[in-house]
């Protein structure tokens, strides 16, 4: 108990003097989760939308493996992202292994598939009468794919903020591609397995809470648009 | 969905996610001053690394990155010539990539001792003994929980070597292999009350978390050697050989080495590692 107590001194500690590695390696693993999730959102909704909003031949398949990727274990995302980025992989030439730019691959790959099935999961369950109304009220495409959009908010807003939940809590992959380097890749998880290790118990109990700051206080802003309006 | 819209949401996509890259890469794409170091656990944990590689980067402007893992992974990291310089301490397995070229230029840089450690009641009675082949037996005959990095490090090369001249087969459910660095398995040998093999600086470097102590040291077979060898530029073109050079050089220097040599005299009393850069490097790979 007085190793928690002990922690939680440290951490209040280290929040108000400012402690500026701390501050930074906060600041970094918002920034690079942040990055990750913006642009898995540029990727996921428009390929969930697609494929909730389109039949082909073989759907349940691909509905089954975008689905699967709820289940994807990040430590193999990085594993496999590590293989192809190191000097002797295929995209070794690029030279990003143990960079931020790793890091944000390899969230990406985590994240898409996650925002993707919810996605989907959120324009599938809209009423099939809206489509036909927006359409019939002669909507254009990009309108009605807005407004189908604006409907599903409450259930997308819940895939952003599942999305960034999964790659700002991940330590795995980010270890592997971004090998925790002082200054450059070293982020809170990466940061508290270390302290951890170490046996610097404090200092690691501090770093978990600011991550769950952190966690909190995006989930926060989110939730609060999510919720606007009246609760139906 | 039409298609050209889904086009047109592809190509942004694909375009944030091209310049996020090429942002990535530009700044890789400077002349080489990143330095990718490969290191043991035993030289993180203990917090040397930490005094010399900020002294590196000032002196010589490289960015060093340091990926560290257990000797076993370092050196076949070295073989796909994915890292620059290597800091190990398995001379044995260290003999190997320079015979098949991988690494060159291996030169000591110090040593420490192994230690056996366990908890104060030492359940095996290995306290007074002068062999660690004889302790480490002892410890299975009693089977004394003993914990084991697992993880192919130098110091689990060591481990294992200890097992085999003793002609044992360590297995059973007092035999626990953790997988994890020098740090992590100590406490866990610590919370356990158990045996572990660990090097003296990482000991000494978190003495006072653990509630282990020192049980059977100065046998020569637990003499410690690190060592520091580049990847061969020849076999591994992308190698940043300037930089493996020059880091090579700087820890052997004489004022690097007097650092070394002073490394923890102030926090814990006694320095955790004996630096050896103006020995001649040891050529029987005795290990």
């Amino acid at each position: 108990m007085e190793l928690i107590w002990d922690g939680l001194k440290h951490a209040l500690q280290l929040l108000f003097a400012g402690d500026p590695r701390v501050l930074g390696i906060a600041i970094r693993s918002l920034q690079l989760s942040g990055l990750a999730t913006v642009i898995s959102l540029l990727v996921a909704v428009p390929l969930g939308t697609a494929v909730a909003l389109t039949r082909f031949p073989g759907r349940n398949l691909v509905v089954s493996l975008i689905n699967t990727g709820l289940s994807l274990p990040p430590v193999v995302v990085g594993l496999f992202v590590s293989i192809t980025l190191w000097r002797s992989g295929p995209l070794g030439f690029l030279e990003l292994l143990y960079t931020p730019t790793a890091i944000v691959i390899a969230q990406f790959v985590i994240c898409v598939p996650v925002i993707t099935s919810l996605t989907l999961a959120a324009v599938q369950q809209i009423d099939p009468k809206l489509r036909q109304q927006l359409q019939g009220l002669g909507a254009s495409r990009p309108q009605m794919l807005g407004m189908l959009l604006w409907e599903a908010r409450l259930p997308m807003l819940a895939a952003v903020m599942a999305g960034f939940g999964a790659v700002i809590s991940e330590v795995g992959a980010v270890m592997m591609v971004g090998g925790n380097i002082l200054g450059s890749t070293r982020v809170l998880t990466t940061a508290t397995v270390l302290e951890t290790r170490k046996g610097q118990f404090d200092v690691a109990i501090a770093l978990s809470l600011i991550l769950l700051l952190i966690a909190f206080a995006v989930t926060w802003a989110l939730t609060a648009f999510q919720q606007r309006g009246e609760v139906r | 969905m039409n298609r050209s819209n889904l086009g047109n949401w592809a190509l942004v996509a694909v375009a944030s996610f091209a310049s996020a890259i090429s942002f990535g890469t530009g700044q890789a794409e400077e002349p080489p001053r990143n330095l990718i170091l490969a290191t043991t656990t035993s030289t993180q944990d203990s917090g040397l690394l930490d005094e010399l590689i900020p002294l590196f980067e000032e002196k010589t402007g490289f960015r060093v990155k340091t990926i560290a893992v257990g000797t076993g992974e370092a050196l076949k990291m070295s073989g796909r010539g994915d890292v620059d310089v290597v800091l190990a301490h398995a001379p044995a397995e260290e003999q190997k990539y320079v015979d098949d070229g991988s690494i060159v230029n291996r030169q000591l840089v110090m040593h420490n001792d192994f230690l056996i450690v366990g908890p104060k009641s030492d359940p095996a009675g290995i306290k007074g003994l002068q062999h660690a082949s004889d302790a480490i037996a002892k410890i299975s005959a009693a089977q004394a929980a003993f914990v084991s990095r697992g993880d192919n490090s130098g110091t689990h090369i060591r481990e294992q070597s200890l097992w085999k001249e003793a002609g044992i087969e360590p297995s059973g459910d007092w035999y626990i292999e953790a997988g994890q660095g020098m740090g992590a398995t100590l406490l866990i040998a610590s919370e356990k009350q158990a045996y572990t093999l660990v090097d003296g600086g990482t000991f000494l470097a978190m003495m006072d978390k653990l509630d282990l102590t020192s049980l059977l040291e100065g046998d020569e077979v637990l003499l410690n050697l690190y060592s520091v060898s580049e990847v061969n530029p020849a076999k591994f073109p992308k190698v940043n050989h300037v930089g493996a050079r020059a880091f090579s050089d700087f820890i052997r220097d004489p004022v690097t080495q007097a650092i070394i040599g002073k490394f923890g005299i102030a926090k814990f009393g006694r320095p955790l590692f004996f630096p050896d850069a103006d020995t001649v490097a040891s050529a029987s790979p005795n290990n």
